[in-house]
């Protein structure tokens, strides 16, 4: 957390992702659909990244993994265990200190067998142990191994991507959406469970469009507009609207079914058509002709906002960004 | 489950006799409308001139020049049913006879082809689709396609001229040493013989089940189950082995039992500029020379070599693929 001195596990700064594209022929232009972008994950926490679909949620996750397309390029710097994760760290941490678990069953190799694909290809006695306790644990038949991904309900594959990422012993684990189309015990289960694997000093960074599930399990919250994070709050600030920096979160507060199902008009503009200054500026209530320029980040108790109308406050804490460069430094 | 395959087959075998029927009918119709004379075509146009009017009714009786075009084809079919597929007019030989002799020296040819092409250019596609963008793709993909737009016989006549007239390293052509008796000729000769016809064929053979390769192993590699192998730390190798080439081979088998109809086509052009005697130079000679009853047995033993290659390639399928094999739908 910002007003918190805990080491970072990923600490992510102005990360921002841009396609190239051919526009009409031959004219090349750089579609961004992520700017300046931070995200930081502390030892022992829950960060959930939420945001509703075509935010940037994806792409957050495969740059940390540097699986991004070959048209995207990638700016800003994000550091792993306060190591800057060059491209090449990249694939030497991907599948061994970083897990994910992909948004999708497509994921899945269609035609291999469910437990080679869970154990990797490995075959020895103690990753057979392991698998067949996940599989336990999540209620899978351990028949299930010799089945292919067509075979497998939608829960199931589920769980079975699930297996995949805690076969290993990361230090951090990226869910993309992992829980649409489990049954609620099971998905509740897996959130325990990626619970019980912070607490034993990990990162987990959740991201979902579920925000009634990433206030039930995570730390943080940290919210997605348009490809940017708009803003950072902890859990406990979802009590109140007040405590609430961002008109969007806000909003995003305002929908929630216990707060009375409230939504806005409008939606989130596409990428192409983004606004000059606030990207969310065309459907806040509190628009005026300064949102229009420059929106820098600010700490605002202890978490950020990216909103020029959020009252000050005169926190003497700084953001984690400083302290990563700290860190790296050293 | 059993059912189901007994279905599959005897559904196939049924659509194989009615595309042999289709096919035989419209060979027959495209003949009987052909302008050449089978008469002056192959006796000869002064020789018929001197021949007495009963000698020519005897010549037209086995040309079958006054029967009606139905009742031609009736009888053909009738007999075809009963096994036997006629005499060749030109060989004056049982059609059985000679498509066999010609299609043992083809079958030589194309399965040398064949199978050349189908490893290479397998493997050539899946280098090349997976360094998509690399010299090495850049470099497999443009000869492919240089290739793939030369037409076969210029190749041939390359070929035959570097490697046969000015190299004098092999023979220029048929499928034998001419003055040999059939009893002197060793499968040596029959090789070195079949040597050029056959890379002639396997090289444009070659581009083009490279290229479908090559097309297939880019949606392999651009799939998300490639993306999650990298996300789980797996090298590039380790991805192509493990997932590519499990996905590749079922496509692959695809092309490569559909590439058997192409390597027939070829055959034809290769075997007529290396006069190799195949069965694509015989069709070309029963063609042009209206024996009916040859082009017909022709026509219809290679179209059912495309449509077996193809329903082979189909049960091959059932058996590779666990969505067919299990009776799953394939999505
Ligand atoms: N290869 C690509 N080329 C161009 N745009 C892309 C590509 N991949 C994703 N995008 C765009 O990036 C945006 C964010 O995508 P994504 O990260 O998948 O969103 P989310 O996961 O939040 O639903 C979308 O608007 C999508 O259209
Ligand atoms: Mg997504």
């Amino acid at each position: 957390m910002s007003c918190q001195e805990k080491h970072h596990i990923l600490e992510i700064s102005n990360l921002s992702v841009s396609f190239r594209q051919y526009d009409r022929g031959t004219n090349q232009i750089n579609l961004p659909v992520i700017t300046n972008l931070n995200v930081s994950v502390h030892d022992g926490e829950i960060v959930a990244v939420v945001g509703s679909s075509g935010s940037g949620k994806s792409l957050l996750a495969h740059a940390i993994l540097g699986i991004l397309p070959y048209n995207a390029s990638l700016a800003g710097e994000i550091y792993f265990n306060q190591e800057l994760l060059t491209e090449e760290r990249k694939k030497q941490v991907r599948g061994k200190e970083i897990a994910l678990v992909p948004q999708s069953v497509n994921y899945l190799d269609p035609l291999m067998k469910v437990g080679l694909q869970v154990r990797n290809g490995d075959k020895s006695p103690g990753v057979m142990e392991r698998m067949k306790a996940l599989f336990r644990k999540y209620h899978l038949e351990q028949e299930t191994e010799n089945l292919y991904p067509f075979e497998c309900s939608g829960g199931m594959s589920r769980r079975i991507l699930l297996s995949t990422a805690l076969m290993g012993n990361p230090r951090l684990i990226i869910a993309d959406e992992p829980t649409p189309g489990m049954e609620l015990s099971l998905a509740k289960k897996a959130m325990e469970d990626f619970r019980q694997f912070a607490d034993e000093g990990n990162g987990v960074l959740l991201i979902t469009h579920d925000i009634e599930l990433a206030l039930e399990v995570a730390d943080r919250i940290v919210v997605f507009y348009a490809g940017t994070t708009v803003e950072e709050a902890l859990v406990s600030d979802f009590e109140s609207l007040e405590k609430l920096r961002h008109p969007y979160t806000k909003a995003l507060w305002r929908a929630m079914p216990r707060n009375g199902f409230e939504t806005i008009p409008g939606s989130q503009p596409y990428v192409k058509e983004l606004p000059e200054g606030c990207v969310f500026g065309p459907r806040c209530p509190l628009f005026s002709e300064e949102c229009e320029g420059e929106i820098p980040e600010r700490v605002v108790r202890c978490g950020t906002v990216r909103c020029i109308k959020c009252e000050e406050d005169h926190s003497h804490h700084h953001h984690g960004r400083e302290e990563a460069h700290t860190h790296a430094g050293s | 489950m059993k059912g189901t395959k007994v279905q599959f087959i005897s559904k196939n075998f049924i659509r194989m006799i009615l595309l042999l029927i289709a096919v035989s009918i419209v060979t027959f119709t495209l003949v009987s409308i052909s302008p050449i004379d089978p008469l002056s075509a192959n006796v000869g146009q002064a020789a018929l001139g001197s021949m007495s009017q009963e000698q020519k009714e005897k010549l037209e009786e086995y040309w079958g020049v006054n029967e009606s075009p139905v009742q031609r084809y009736l009888n053909w079919a009738g007999d075809f049913v009963r096994g036997d597929m006629g005499v060749s007019l030109l060989y004056r030989q049982p059609v059985t006879k000679v498509i066999a002799v010609k299609l043992s020296n083809s079958l030589f040819l194309m399965a040398i082809a064949w199978a050349i092409s189908g490893v290479l250019g397998f493997m050539l596609g899946v280098l090349s689709g997976a360094f998509r963008g690399t010299w090495l793709d850049k470099l497999i993909q443009g000869y492919s396609l240089l290739i793939a737009s030369t037409p076969v016989f210029w190749l041939a006549l390359l070929l035959l001229l570097i490697f046969a007239v000015w190299m004098k390293l092999l023979p220029i052509g048929l499928s034998v040493p001419i003055g040999v008796e059939a009893s002197g000729v060793t499968f040596f000769d029959r090789v070195q013989h079949a040597i050029l016809p056959a890379i002639t064929l396997s090289i444009t053979g070659v581009s083009n089940i490279t290229l479908h390769t090559r097309e297939k192993m880019i949606d392999v590699m651009e799939s998300d189950y490639m993306l999650f192998a990298q996300a789980r730390g797996e090298s590039r190798w380790s991805m192509i082995r493990r997932h590519g080439l499990r996905n590749i081979i079922l496509p692959a088998l695809t092309l490569q039992f559909a590439s058997i109809s192409e390597i027939i086509g070829g055959s034809v052009l290769v075997e007529q500029v290396f006069s190799y005697p195949g069965l694509g130079q015989a069709a070309v000679a029963a063609g042009t020379g209206s024996d009916v009853p040859l082009l017909l047995g022709i026509t219809l033993v290679t179209a059912a070599m495309v449509f077996l290659g193809n329903f082979i390639a189909n049960i091959l399928y059932g058996v590779v693929d666990p969505r067919m094999r299990k009776g799953g739908t394939v999505s």
